[in-house]
């Protein structure tokens, strides 16, 4: 059945099953590749996006429990010639080894500095605790996140 | 698309068994070729490795690829810094059994030792090629020609860039390794952290991995396994799952069990139905956590004494054993393994994360009765692997899959469960050390390490290490455990001690059955070798009443081992005394005293 979704700022509709994954289609509908499959059981929170900024867990997320909400994934962020502070500040920091676990860190990252614009170091532990790094990326990522909250500070 | 090409290797993979029984006489053979430095060796012309282009920029063949350590930015540095061009105008292309060198595995710190050597080698070769050209058409001689930026400066101002000298660039030769690469202190890019490559595209969700390839016409598989090692399928309810809303294929194939549909979660419905209406038979038990080491140990193995030297103890020596455990570990990477293959006329072409394409396309081949030439390999990248994950069995199941549905590409995706239970695991060992000490001296040693395999990698030239295909019908067997040769081993990585005893003993105890499906997990048995041999020094200082960085230091000749504790010891802010008293304070102590 047809879905209206409102992603990144544009209504899309979709056909899909109601209860399918918001992930797969934001994957393979809307060929979105900032949202990834790490677990699908909310463990590992590659699949991370805001919806109506706040941070989901797109893998267990039905697509027809959120229509007429704002979802947000890496991509409407920003871009690669404009990136979102925290985009630019992973990159600047270097802030991976594989990568994979990126996306979902930057936005429970973002989660975060809508929150609380200005993190202690142990505010961005405690949020990103529950996302998953298999590499061991986690001090570059914390430094990534706390450049971000301060530029964040002079925009 | 370029076509797969037969490359050295493959050539004589697919000949090997026949050369070597050969009875053609050795002379008749002609000359053996020169020993080239690094992966030149075994890929020998320079245009396997470089290419310079109309516009000027440089595209980069290597054979190694980008499992996050950030090789392929390294590569690159190296590639341009030879070339004297920007960073920013070299193109990197990595395995691709298509098109790149074989280099074999990404795997144990070998890819700047291997494959940076041949660009290195080849790039100040082609550099020079570029300005012997250029003499020519300035009609100047070449040593009063500078290159900056790709571009070749005469003294008199004249220049020209490699981009124009494209025509007349032949690098269809073998390399020669002659031309000397440039002195670490001209280095401008090579030695300096550079941005990598692969990054901004990951950051701002780019396509990054082989998990966001979306071709045209794009299916998607999913793999059903087995409950246990080695159990068969017995029946499934197949009209039942093919009825389901988008099912496109079953595949069955003796207790290989798959199923393609329209959509992602159709496929993942299609296999919960597979799931919970198969049924199996047979197959083996796992070992029982509680006594696991010990029933590893009393498993068969193939024993080899690795490292012997030998000095009578004296009377009197205090003589200390420890055993120590590592568990079965799991890689575990942040998702798990996944593969898109695509058959069209006859070929099969396939996106994977394997650490090794071309012994990857090798597996296939034998797994499926194709011949290398009609499958191509291409390096995607996938999460962190630290090792032989699931990856290039996921390469195998989806080319099972793509041969159900007729020239569609098939994304197969392995769920999270099919990556704890069925990848190969880091293996447990068991390491059991006997000390004796004497006058404040270690005067005996004695180290035994048990290890299953920790490389069932695929390439193995007997057996086939492709897990689906142990479950077709026509059932494929792995290849045997085999002994890694000294000094990098395997099980027995880092076994023999570089602390320098006047008696000592190392033997590797290989094991040669499987009960959990092992192969390379990060550094192999290093780690645990080292962990043992460090935690038993300390006992053995213990024992010995003497702190534990001064025994060491007793026991060390080599003085980069030495300055490596010095540094450690430093870094730690180390207190001799307090802490050998803390030390005995708070650990029983003895631990097994004989």
């Amino acid at each position: 059945m047809a879905i209206s979704l409102k992603v990144n700022g544009a209504t899309r509709s979709v056909d899909a099953e109601p209860d399918t994954p918001l992930l797969y289609v934001l994957r393979n509908d809307l060929e979105l590749n900032g949202a990834k499959y790490g677990c699908g059981l909310t463990q590992c929170g590659a699949c991370t996006v805001l919806v109506n900024g706040a941070a989901r867990r797109s893998c267990v997320t039905p697509v027809g429990s959120i229509e007429g909400n704002e979802v947000t994934t890496l991509e409407g962020l920003g871009t690669l010639d404009k990136p979102h502070p925290l985009q630019k500040a992973f990159i600047d920091e270097q802030a991976a080894q594989c990568g994979y676990c990126a996306s979902g860190m930057i936005m429970a990252a973002a989660d975060l500095l809508n929150r609380n614009p200005q993190p202690q170091e142990a505010d961005v532990r405690a949020a990103l605790a529950d996302n998953l790094c298999r590499c061991g990326t986690h001090n570059r990522i914390i430094r990534a996140v706390l450049r971000a909250a301060r530029q964040n500070g002079r925009i | 698309m370029d076509a797969p090409r037969l490359t050295r290797r493959d050539f004589t993979a697919a000949l090997g068994g026949i050369l070597s029984f050969s009875l053609v006489p050795k002379v008749a053979l002609v000359q053996e070729p020169a020993r080239l430095p690094g992966s030149l060796q075994t890929n020998r012309t320079l245009d396997a490795w470089l290419r310079i282009n109309a516009d000027g920029s440089v595209t980069v063949f290597t054979g190694k690829v980008e499992l996050g350590q950030g090789i392929v930015t390294a590569l690159a540095q190296i590639a341009a810094e030879e070339l004297e061009v920007p960073l920013g105008r070299v193109t990197m292309i990595s395995g691709d059994t298509g098109r790149t060198p074989n280099e074999g595995q990404t795997a144990g710190s070998q890819s700047i030792e291997q494959s940076g050597t041949a660009l290195r080698m080849a790039g100040a070769e082609v550099r020079a090629l570029l300005i012997g050209l250029a003499a020519r058409k300035l009609g100047v001689s070449a040593d009063t020609l500078k290159v900056t930026d790709g571009v070749i400066h005469a003294p008199d101002g004249r220049k020209v860039g490699y981009g124009e000298l494209t025509a007349e660039t032949d690098l269809k030769r073998e390399a020669t390794a002659k031309v000397p690469p440039k002195p670490a202190a001209q280095y401008k890019i090579v030695g300096k952290s550079a941005p990598r490559i692969d990054i901004p595209a990951k950051m701002t969700g780019g396509a990054a991995f082989v998990q966001d390839l979306r071709l045209p016409g794009m299916v998607h598989g999913r793999v059903v396994r087995p409950p246990r090692y080695g159990a068969r399928l017995d029946s499934f309810d197949e009209a039942r799952v093919k009825a389901m809303p988008g099912v496109i294929a079953v595949v069955r194939d003796g207790s290989f069990l798959g199923v393609v549909a329209r959509r992602e979660e159709q496929a993942i419905n299609a296999r919960l139905v597979l799931i919970e209406f198969a049924k199996w038979s047979g197959g083996s038990e796992l070992p029982d956590p509680a006594k696991m080491y010990e029933q590893l140990m009393s498993l068969r193995s193939e024993d080899r004494v690795i490292g012997e030297k030998d000095a009578p103890v004296p009377v009197g020596a205090k003589v200390l054993e420890a055993t120590y455990h590592r568990p079965y570990q799991a890689h575990a990477a942040i998702a798990p393994s996944c593969a898109v293959a695509e058959l069209k006329d006859g070929k099969l072409t396939v996106w994977t994360h394997s650490q090794g394409v071309f012994p990857l396309r090798a597996t296939i081949a034998r797994a499926l009765g194709l011949q290398p030439r009609d499958i191509r390999c291409i390096h995607a990248e996938g999460p962190g692997c630290y090792g032989h994950n699931g990856a290039d069995d996921a390469a195998f199941d989806a080319a099972m899959l793509a041969r159900a549905v007729n020239g569609r590409p098939v994304r197969l995706q392995w769920m999270r469960d099919d990556e704890f239970k069925w990848e190969p695991y880091g293996p447990a060992m068991t390491m059991k050390v006997k000390g004796a000490v004497a006058g404040g001296r270690v005067v005996g040693w004695t180290f035994d390490v048990w290890s299953q395999s920790h490389n069932m990698r695929p390439g193995d030239p007997d057996g086939i290490n492709l897990m689906g295909s142990w479950y077709l019908a026509d059932a494929k067997r792995p290849g045997p455990a085999r002994h890694a040769a000294q000094p990098n081993g395997a099980g027995d990585r880092n076994a023999i001690t570089l602390y320098d005893f006047p008696r000592q003993r190392t033997t590797h105890h290989l094991i040669m059955e499987n009960p959990v499906r092992t192969s390379a997990l990060r550094t192999l048995g290093a780690y645990a070798n080292v962990f043992a041999i460090e935690s038993f020094m300390d006992e053995l200082a213990a024992a010995a009443g003497i702190d534990p960085v001064a025994f060491r230091l007793a026991h060390i000749k080599d003085e980069r081992e030495r300055a490596v504790i010095e540094a450690v010891a430093k870094a730690a802010a180390w207190k001799p005394a307090a802490a050998a008293s803390a030390m005995r304070a708070t650990r029983p102590w003895p631990p097994t005293l004989r």
